[in-house]
């Protein structure tokens, strides 16, 4: 979340789209119904008539995967009816930027595709630069080939007649969510998007949030209170963890993953340090180096000695070019090529995108370890149904973890706030916290690498001193996220000294020499000489009133709550919005929220205080991007339709699908479009009585009571045409597998038009497994999704796939 | 009147059930064995283990879609037909300091069935050996100065609870600010729901019917011998 969920009360208008915030995020609508009482007009686009949907005030429902489309005639709305903030979007975004000749958009196509190797080369994206080297612009946004003009041409084609087909939304309803939200483009209102899973598990998941950023900076909605691009996360420290690199891709705090080709830290800082030439451009990232290198003081502590490049030479590289995402990870385990698989806290076996795939890969391992509070599909896979156990070889090792609850230390929620939570019971019986069994793992790899093995240099290296008696300390490692002062320190122009062994006050004090450690430079102010600042429970608001309480938990960056909010002002520090304002320039200092620094106010576009910086100082040329010149598949969002989808041919352009979508090839991954044997839309969803794969809820009998067996929605017309009775047990079956399952026949599922034919759609929780309830009977929905990626994230389309639906 | 009542916001009911699971837990209450009926609501109905259920409805209102959620409970009515049906304030009494209507182990000694069918709002029910159950306002809660457990852990403010004086004036206050709202025999009980559409689309049984209160025949014999004022209180 850009912003928090208190602010979603301050909103004018919300968006919830690609999510269902009422089932699977159940108190973020008490801040929902909170705005609603104010007046806030509440938007539900959804496939289904959700709960969500049943206290919205506009329902507009779409087919799975065409939410670009639906976005996209947002835009053009926009545009065409002059909505946006014209001052916002001139002097905050990358509107005004002169996109260099060799850009182009035809037939569905940018610039620079290569088919055969399905990608772009994204040189052909870039900005015309001044002499300088700083990016041309057109402040008033008419040179032809200013961002904003290109934008004006791209979604010209996206009109309510086309988008309307495509999504299968009523022209009247797409007119009505159009006109609904993008009143919030007026200056003083804010208008939010609440997005989850349903937006970003497309072939164009990141594409789809990018559409609605750009709305967003159109209408002036990022940086203030009640706006914001806000992805309500599933599980309560995925913030965290992705903050701390969950992902393959990142280190933690969103640094990159070294790739091979970066071989030495000097070339590695180099690459991934974006230079600036821009005097006003704050460009953030410039300070790269110091990040990185305090990181790796805090994995390997003295060991990091600047003659050994602090260890960076220890630490894996990942093959330019290649991805090991989740989806190949277990591609790779199919192949049988990875042999060794600790599945932490998860469950691939249910939770997986064509989770049968993944089952059958397990088969060949050597190893599995699972750590989990229960056992599950996973754990048992080699007893699962159609496995054979005499011949798996696979051990399987069961690791009992405590479950959160029964250990100290941080969750850091959908609103980027770190908040300390202390230990309720002791863990159960022999059961024990996952830094435990880190810890324990972490020796033991030490002890068996002292005595032999290739390359110990990194385990050897690493400094491991997060126990206290004996057992994991989540101090000492909060501690050394925020990162120590290695040797006494002067800042001589900030006026401070420190000394060795204090903790780091902020990331603006990190260096890149050594004499700091920081584990993630994100938290760099959590964890202070002051205190713990994640454990505070400050119940004060701050001086706006919005509802920040600055003192309660700690937020990242430097607790600011809403990021960006030096787009919440005019060029004079005056907020737009007079009531709700963020932040507030005084004529001395900024008051409200933390601001995105503490420069003065830009003052003027022509003439900017030289003392001052653009808004958005994470970027390299301090403008919000409209264009993105940096994703895989374009810098425009452009409507595709799934990997799998109903219609022979893109409404849009001859691509049908996403030119550079992520596709595997063993013979566990079949695709099927336009197949008369999968006519239907298929989606997955969560249900608020179930979480994840339900391996914590489904033993739970009070929550098994309301939810206990896996179901299909459908509509009464599609009922009718398979004649399938409401209650009945169906098959439901795809490309990929099959799956037994209660009708629901419902008035909340549609058939769509799409174009001159009738869609029908059905919906599935993928909340279920064989293991439990003791049926075995009830499995899970990901056995028919399929395995294809996102190119930018490789995150699975499960959300839009074909299946059917039979009488069984 | 004093003592203490409910306020149920039907209008920012979301159905996350976590009431329906709050009083379970509170009150120590098994689950039942259930099956997907081609609905979300389940279990099926009250029981003898289920005091607190959320009932979905999916009707067509002037041509739109409404799902209807109805958090169905005890009414704890002012003056109860079962605690009359019961003539035993052993088995059926009314707590004097918040005005909840009490079963006890006691119910067992009862025609149950009279009890249940005395109830305009179909709500009591029966043990196989008899004994009734339902709703208690969490007494042990209130007593203690806690809320009770279904009101405590929903999200969205749609169960409100307080003393009667301040249930009203919030019903009141939100029933002016919703177009189309209607609290539902607000004047009898202490469960006073907010409604926007016919009653009678979330539930049966949402509202007492035209003379319900005269369904059993021992609490007609009691109300003639009932002071008039009684009874015009209620026309």
């Amino acid at each position: 979340m850009t912003n928090h969920w208190i602010d979603i009360g301050n909103s004018d208008c919300i968006l919830i789209s690609g999510s269902n915030a009422a089932e699977n995020h159940p108190i973020s609508f008490k801040y929902v119904v909170k705005a609603m009482r104010k007046g806030a007009k509440l938007i539900s686009v959804d496939p289904r008539f959700t709960r969500t949907s049943s206290k919205a005030d506009i329902f507009a429902p779409m087919r799975s995967g065409t939410d670009i489309a639906l976005l996209g005639g947002m835009i053009k709305y926009i545009l065409d009816n002059k909505l946006y903030n014209k001052k916002y979007v001139s002097a905050y975004t990358n509107a005004p930027f002169i996109v260099g000749k060799k850009f182009s958009f035809k037939n569905g196509l940018f610039s620079g595709y290569n088919r055969k190797a399905r990608k772009y080369d994204k040189s052909t994206w870039a900005f015309a630069m001044d002499k300088k080297g700083v990016p041309k612009m057109d402040r008033g946004l008419k040179d032809p080939r200013c961002v904003f003009q290109l934008l004006k041409k791209h979604y010209s084609r996206y009109n309510t007649k086309l988008v309307s087909q495509i999504t299968g939304t009523s022209e009247a309803d797409l007119k009505k969510v159009y006109k609904a939200y993008t009143a919030t483009g007026k200056t003083g209102k804010a208008g939010t998007i609440m997005y989850a899973m349903g937006w970003t598990q497309h072939t164009v998941g990141t594409q789809n949030i990018r559409t609605m950023a750009m709305i967003q900076l159109l209408l002036g909605n990022i940086g203030v209170a009640g706006g914001g691009v806000n992805a309500l996360r599933g599980e309560s420290n995925v913030q965290g963890s992705t903050d701390h690199c969950l992902l393959w891709h990142i280190w933690p705090g969103y640094l990159k993953t070294p790739r091979a080709s970066n071989v030495s830290l000097a070339a590695y800082n180099k690459k991934w340090t974006p230079k600036s030439k821009d005097p006003i451009s704050a460009n953030w990232w410039q300070n790269y180096p110091k990040y990185s290198v305090s990181m790796l003081k805090s994995f390997f502590g003295d060991n990091a000695t600047k003659a050994k490049a602090f260890g960076y030479n220890w630490l894996p590289k990942v093959d330019d070019g290649k991805a090991y995402s989740w989806l190949d990870l277990f591609d790779e385990m199919y192949k049988g090529t990875v042999k060794g698989f600790f599945a932490w806290g998860q469950n691939p076996a249910c939770s997986g995108a064509n989770a049968g795939k993944n089952r059958q890969a397990m088969k060949n391992l050597d190893w599995m370890v699972n750590v989990n509070i229960f056992d599950n599909e996973t754990g048992s896979f080699w007893h699962g149904p159609g496995m054979n156990p005499s011949t798996i070889k696979t051990e399987v090792f069961m690791l009992p973890c405590c479950v959160s609850f029964e250990k100290e230390g941080s969750v850091t929620n959908s609103g980027r706030w770190s908040q300390w939570r202390y230990q309720g019971p002791k863990p159960l019986g022999n059961t024990k916290a996952d830094g435990d069994i880190m810890m324990e793992l972490g020796f033991k790899l030490k002890e068996l690498y002292k005595k032999s093995g290739v390359f110990p240099e990194p385990i050897m290296n690493l400094k491991w001193d997060y126990m206290t008696n004996g057992m994991y300390d989540s101090h000492k490692v909060a501690k050394e996220i925020n990162g120590y002062f290695l040797k006494n320190v002067d800042f001589p122009k900030k006026k401070k000294s420190f000394k060795k062994g204090q903790l780091v006050p902020s990331f603006a004090y990190l260096k890149a020499d050594g004499s700091t450690s920081s584990g993630n430079w994100l938290y760099c102010n959590s964890y202070t000489e002051k205190g713990n600042m994640a454990a505070r429970r400050g119940q004060e608001d701050a001086v706006n009133k919005i509802g920040l309480y600055p003192k309660f938990s700690w937020c990242w960056p430097v607790n600011r709550r809403i990021i960006y909010n030096r787009a919440s002002v005019d060029l004079k520090g005056r907020p737009w919005d007079k009531k709700d304002w963020v932040v507030k320039w005084t004529g001395k200092k900024w008051i409200g929220d933390v601001p995105d620094g503490g420069w003065p106010p830009l003052g003027s576009l022509e003439k900017p205080n030289p003392k001052s910086k653009w808004a958005f100082i994470m970027r390299k040329h301090g403008h919000a991007q409209i264009f993105g010149p940096g994703r895989a598949d374009g810098p425009f969002p452009e409507h595709y339709e799934p990997l799998e989808c109903p219609i022979e041919k893109n409404f849009m352009s001859k691509e049908r699908m996403n030119p550079t979508a992520a596709v595997y090839a063993t013979d566990a991954d079949a695709y099927l479009t336009c197949d008369p044997r999968y006519p239907l839309v298929g989606t997955t969803y969560r249900v608020v009585e179930h979480w994840q794969t339900g391996a914590m809820t489904r033993p739970q009998p009070w929550l098994l009571e309301m939810q206990p067996q896996v179901f299909v929605e459908m509509s009464e017309k599609l009922a009718k045409l398979k004649g399938i009775k409401n209650g009945e047990r169906v098959l439901a079956t795809s490309a990929r597998g099959s799956l037994e399952c209660t009708a629901i026949v419902t008035k909340r599922f549609k058939p769509f038009k799409i174009g001159k034919n009738v869609v029908h759609q059905v919906g599935f929780p993928w909340c279920f497994g064989w293991r439990w309830p003791e049926t075995g009977k009830e499995e899970s929905a990901n056995l028919l999704t399929p395995a294809v990626g996102d190119p930018n994230t490789r995150i699975p389309e499960t959300k839009a796939f074909m299946c059917n639906v039979s009488k069984l | 009147m004093p003592g203490k009542s409910f306020f149920v916001d039907t209008t920012v009911c979301t159905a996350c059930r976590g009431c329906q699971v709050a009083c379970k837990q509170w009150h120590g209450l098994p689950a039942e064995k259930t099956v997907n009926r081609g609905s979300y609501q389940n279990p099926a109905d009250l029981s003898f283990v289920t005091y607190k259920l959320v009932r979905f409805e999916e009707v067509v209102v002037k041509k739109k879609l409404k799902w209807l959620f109805f958090a169905d409970q005890c009414r704890h009515c002012l003056e109860p037909p079962c605690e009359m049906t019961a003539d035993d304030p052993t088995a059926i009494f009314r707590d004097s300091a918040t005005g909840a209507v009490l079963y006890t182990a006691n119910t067992k000694k009862l025609d149950a069935q009279a009890v249940i069918d005395s109830c305009p709002y179909n709500i009591p029910r029966a043990a196989k050996d008899g004994t009734l159950a339902k709703c208690d306002m969490c007494i042990d809660r209130v007593e203690n100065g806690l809320l009770p457990a279904c009101v405590k852990t929903c999200p969205t403010g749609a169960m409100n609870f307080g003393s009667r004086k301040e249930m009203l004036a919030l019903a009141k206050k939100r029933k002016a600010k919703v177009k189309g709202a209607k609290l539902l025999d607000a004047g009898d009980i202490r469960v006073i729901y907010m409604v926007t559409e016919d009653p009678k689309l979330y539930h049966k049984f949402a509202v007492a019917s035209i003379g319900a209160f005269d369904v059993s025949r021992a609490v007609a014999m009691k109300r003639m011998v009932r002071p008039l004022t009684d009874l015009t209180a209620r026309l």
